[in-house]
């Protein structure tokens, strides 16, 4: 997509909130990915930040950093329904129990 | 489909299992019948028939003057071998119906004529970049667009060479004959499997639909040459590793090599791929495929050019007429002769070279607006072109012996 | 319906060629092909009987990705491709991966042949309104009135209904859902893999980069949550009143009969020929 300013010149002013601004930010709080007793796996190399996954996780264990990126905020609520691993476009998280 | 084992979910199972058999009786039997005494063929018919004893088990076509009596006699032939007949909805879907079917393993072809030729451009294009080996005959008429249906023409020479988008050589062969019609479709089916590339071979329309007595060889006497299997387990197999004349094995959808294939550029094992190296080393291989094996691609016929102080050259129907002024020429006394490339691409720079050394004129008849001549033009030492003279004709009637023995006086 | 878990999923992805993928950030391609491959997986099919051809665009890319006889053809002619392969095999399973420009725009002609002739091929057709992989221009399944790069004052022309296309021109199994309901996707692809006959699924699905943006539509968990919301059960469209049902995406199976199959009416016909032989 052509940049911000060649769009506006263009008359295709696309006013874009859902992406999330660029940011440093500090890895601090956010529990290994690969910690083996975490309910969910998340892989991070594959995962794109689409978000997805956190906005329909049914019981609120998926947060989302603010680069955008899902992290197990609550690992007690983990359901193992496997609606991430399902809906992820990416391959890259999940939250079975026999993974 | 030699031996399609079906799936338990069609319920004729009973009339499958004796197929193979029945395969083979009625193949027995064809042997024993006419066609191999000296019969009056088409040249279509012919090169129907070199289809079938190439091995050729798949026809996807579709119906155009001059050349659809090849779908119909494949049409009526090939379920009798067991072999895969389908007319499809247009040209573009039979170049890529075939191009299918060789690589789930079948010896392919279509046949077409100009406008289905332009149509089949794009697929073409993804046989050769793909290296899947299939055969596509134009019976050429008078160009451009729909022109005279039933009129013969070579104007499709140049487009047989370019006319796909990108660099691929050609492999592209023209006969003058009933008989050579038989053997050039042969020849094309087993450069098509064994060099893995979309082989063309042109006709006109004179020689697909006129009829001389032609005796078929013996099926022992056809020389079928056939894909070269990979000897290497799947999980070493890649699909574009060749050997040291750059031919590949190659295998077929179904036999436990799960390869990838794309049109777009790849690399050795047919993964897409933007890298300036992985892209050079596949054209390189394209290029050399050809361009190492001329002395087995080119194929000419030279007719009295030892001592010819002219030459003619030309292809297909138009070499016929050669053939007869040079004989009514000689006859009179003038040294002339005649070169026919019986592969137009790769073109026989050899041969024209050798010939030029000892020749003052060369005449080139063709049924275009020039397109051999330019050929001719670039092998000339001093490029000065005053020694190639052309003899054109695009009005849909032929070049007779007459109009070459005039030109020839013209230019002694 | 059999859960398969993702570690199977997994099992058939070629990891080491091509990831992550080349789809966009919360592009569904990955997702419905999550579901092929659960559906693929379901039926415990042996690899090397599945073919997966793909004509040129997004979807496009995914034959890449998977381990099977793959094969990524030119624009609009998977269908044609996929012909000549299940022609000559008719043994393997001929699955194509096609996109609504793809099949519905270049590719009409041989989408409406195939299902004429009802030939044995499970046709999955992810629609996602626009061309992506060019930078979204309109596309015949755009919606009326949408913005598309060719088409920045708004799309003028209408748009298909590509199952009743399909249905129109002969195909005898059709079906229809979304990105978001995977099982569903999952259960057609059994369904198309097991029905003797020509398949068409369409999967509605998003671009959230492309489509989503030039028509502000929030961003892929919101068009994910739209595909949800906007879409009911062929099985409740009678129970509805019409103003619930307008513009709704209609998920289910529109059509499964069972015809005669072209495979098996061309091996019908070479059996015939070849007794007609002998008996002379």
């Amino acid at each position: 997509m052509p940049k911000k300013v060649e769009r506006a010149k263009m008359g295709m002013i696309i006013r874009d909130e859902d992406t999330p601004e660029k940011m440093e930010v500090e890895y601090t709080d956010v529990t290994d990915p690969g910690d083996s007793d975490s309910p969910v796996l998340i892989y991070y190399n594959w995962c794109k930040k689409c978000g997805i996954c956190v906005a329909f996780c049914p019981t609120g264990c998926l947060g989302r950093r603010a680069d955008g990126a899902p992290y197990v905020a609550n690992p007690e609520k983990c359901i193992h329904c496997e609606t991430c691993d399902r809906l992820c476009p990416d391959f890259a998280i999940t939250g079975a129990k026999d993974r | 489909m030699p031996n399609s084992k079906k799936t338990t979910k069609t319920t004729k199972a009973a009339a499958k299992e004796t197929k193979a058999q029945q395969t083979d009786t009625a193949l027995k039997e064809l042997e024993s019948k006419s066609k191999r005494k000296n019969v009056l063929m088409q040249g279509n018919e012919a090169v129907s028939y070199g289809a079938l004893d190439a091995g050729c088990n798949f026809f996807a076509g579709y119906p155009i003057t001059p050349s659809t009596e090849i779908a119909e006699i494949l049409a009526a032939e090939l379920p009798k071998r067991g072999g895969v007949f389908i007319q499809m909805e247009d040209e573009i879907a039979s170049i890529c119906a075939i191009t299918g079917a060789s690589l789930a393993g079948a010896k392919a072809l279509t046949a077409t004529s100009g406008p289905g030729f332009s149509l089949m451009q794009e697929g073409i294009g993804f046989a050769k970049i793909t290296e899947t080996p299939c055969v596509v005959v134009n019976v050429q008429r008078v160009g451009p667009s729909t022109g005279m249906p039933t009129s013969p023409a070579q104007g499709d020479i140049m487009q047989a060479r370019w006319g796909s988008h990108g660099d691929a050589p050609a492999i592209v062969l023209y006969p003058d004959s009933v008989k050579e019609c038989y053997e050039l479709t042969i020849r094309a089916i087993n450069l098509s499997e064994k060099y893995r590339t979309c082989v063309i071979l042109l006709l006109d329309e004179v020689l697909g639909h006129m009829r001389e007595s032609v005796r078929l060889p013996d099926m022992e006497n056809v020389r079928v040459i056939n894909r070269i299997k990979p000897t290497v387990p799947p999980h070493w197999y890649k699909h574009y590793d060749e050997n040291q004349k750059y031919l590949s094995p190659l295998a077929s959808y179904g036999e436990g090599y799960r390869f990838h294939v794309t049109g777009l550029t790849h690399d050795a094992l047919g993964f897409p791929t933007n890298k300036a190296t992985e892209g050079a080393e596949m054209m390189e291989r394209l290029r050399k495929k050809i361009s190492y094996n001329i002395r087995d691609l080119v194929q000419i016929e030279s007719h009295q050019l030892e001592d010819a102080k002219i030459a003619l050259f030309a292809a297909g129907i138009s070499a016929r007429s050669a053939k007869a002024a040079v004989a009514i020429a000689r006859s009179e006394g003038v040294k002339v002769g005649l070169l026919r490339p019986l592969t137009i691409w790769p073109f026989p720079d050899e041969a024209v070279r050798k010939m030029l050394q000892h020749v003052e004129t060369v005449i080139v008849p063709e049924l275009n607006q020039g397109q051999l001549i330019h050929e001719i033009k670039r092998l000339t030492k001093d490029k000065s072109d005053s020694n190639v003279i052309g003899l054109q004709r695009v009005n849909g009637k032929m070049i007779t012996p007459n109009d070459i023995l005039r030109k020839i006086k013209e230019v002694m | 319906m059999a859960n398969i878990p993702q570690r199977v999923v997994h099992e058939y992805l070629r990891h080491d060629k091509k990831f992550p993928h080349v789809w966009c950030a919360g592009c569904s391609n990955g997702t419905v092909l999550g579901a092929i491959i659960r559906g693929i997986a379901s039926l415990e099919l042996d690899r090397n009987d599945i073919v997966m051809v793909s004509g040129i665009g997004c979807s496009s890319r995914m034959p890449v990705y998977v381990d099977f006889n793959t094969l990524h053809t030119l624009h609009g002619r998977a269908i044609a491709y996929a012909t000549g392969i299940k022609l000559y095999k008719p043994n393997l399973k001929v699955i194509v991966i096609t996109g609504d420009g793809d099949c519905t725009a270049i590719g009409g002609n041989h989408l409406i042949h195939a299902a004429r002739r009802n030939i044995d091929l499970s046709v999955i057709l992810i629609n996602n309104n626009i061309y992506g992989m060019t930078g979204g221009q309109c596309s015949p399944t755009t919606p009326h009135e949408a913005l598309a790069t060719t088409m920045p004052y708004g799309n003028i022309e209408p748009d298909f209904d590509i199952c009743q296309l399909a249905m129109g021109a002969g195909a005898s199994h059709v079906a229809r859902t979304t990105a978001f309901h995977t099982q569903e996707v999952q259960k057609m692809v059994v369904d198309s893999l097991t029905h003797p006959g020509f398949s068409l699924i369409e999967v509605m699905s998003i671009c959230p980069v492309i489509f989503g943006r030039l028509n502000k539509k929030g961003g892929p968990a919101q068009m994910m949550k739209d595909l949800r919301d906007n879409s009911i059960p062929l099985t409740a469209v009678d129970k509805l009143p019409p103003e619930k049902v307008e513009g709704k995406i209609i998920r289910g199976t529109l059509r499964k009969e069972i015809q005669p199959e072209y495979c098996d009416v061309y091996a019908d016909l070479v059996a015939r020929v070849q007794n007609m032989g002998e008996d002379k």
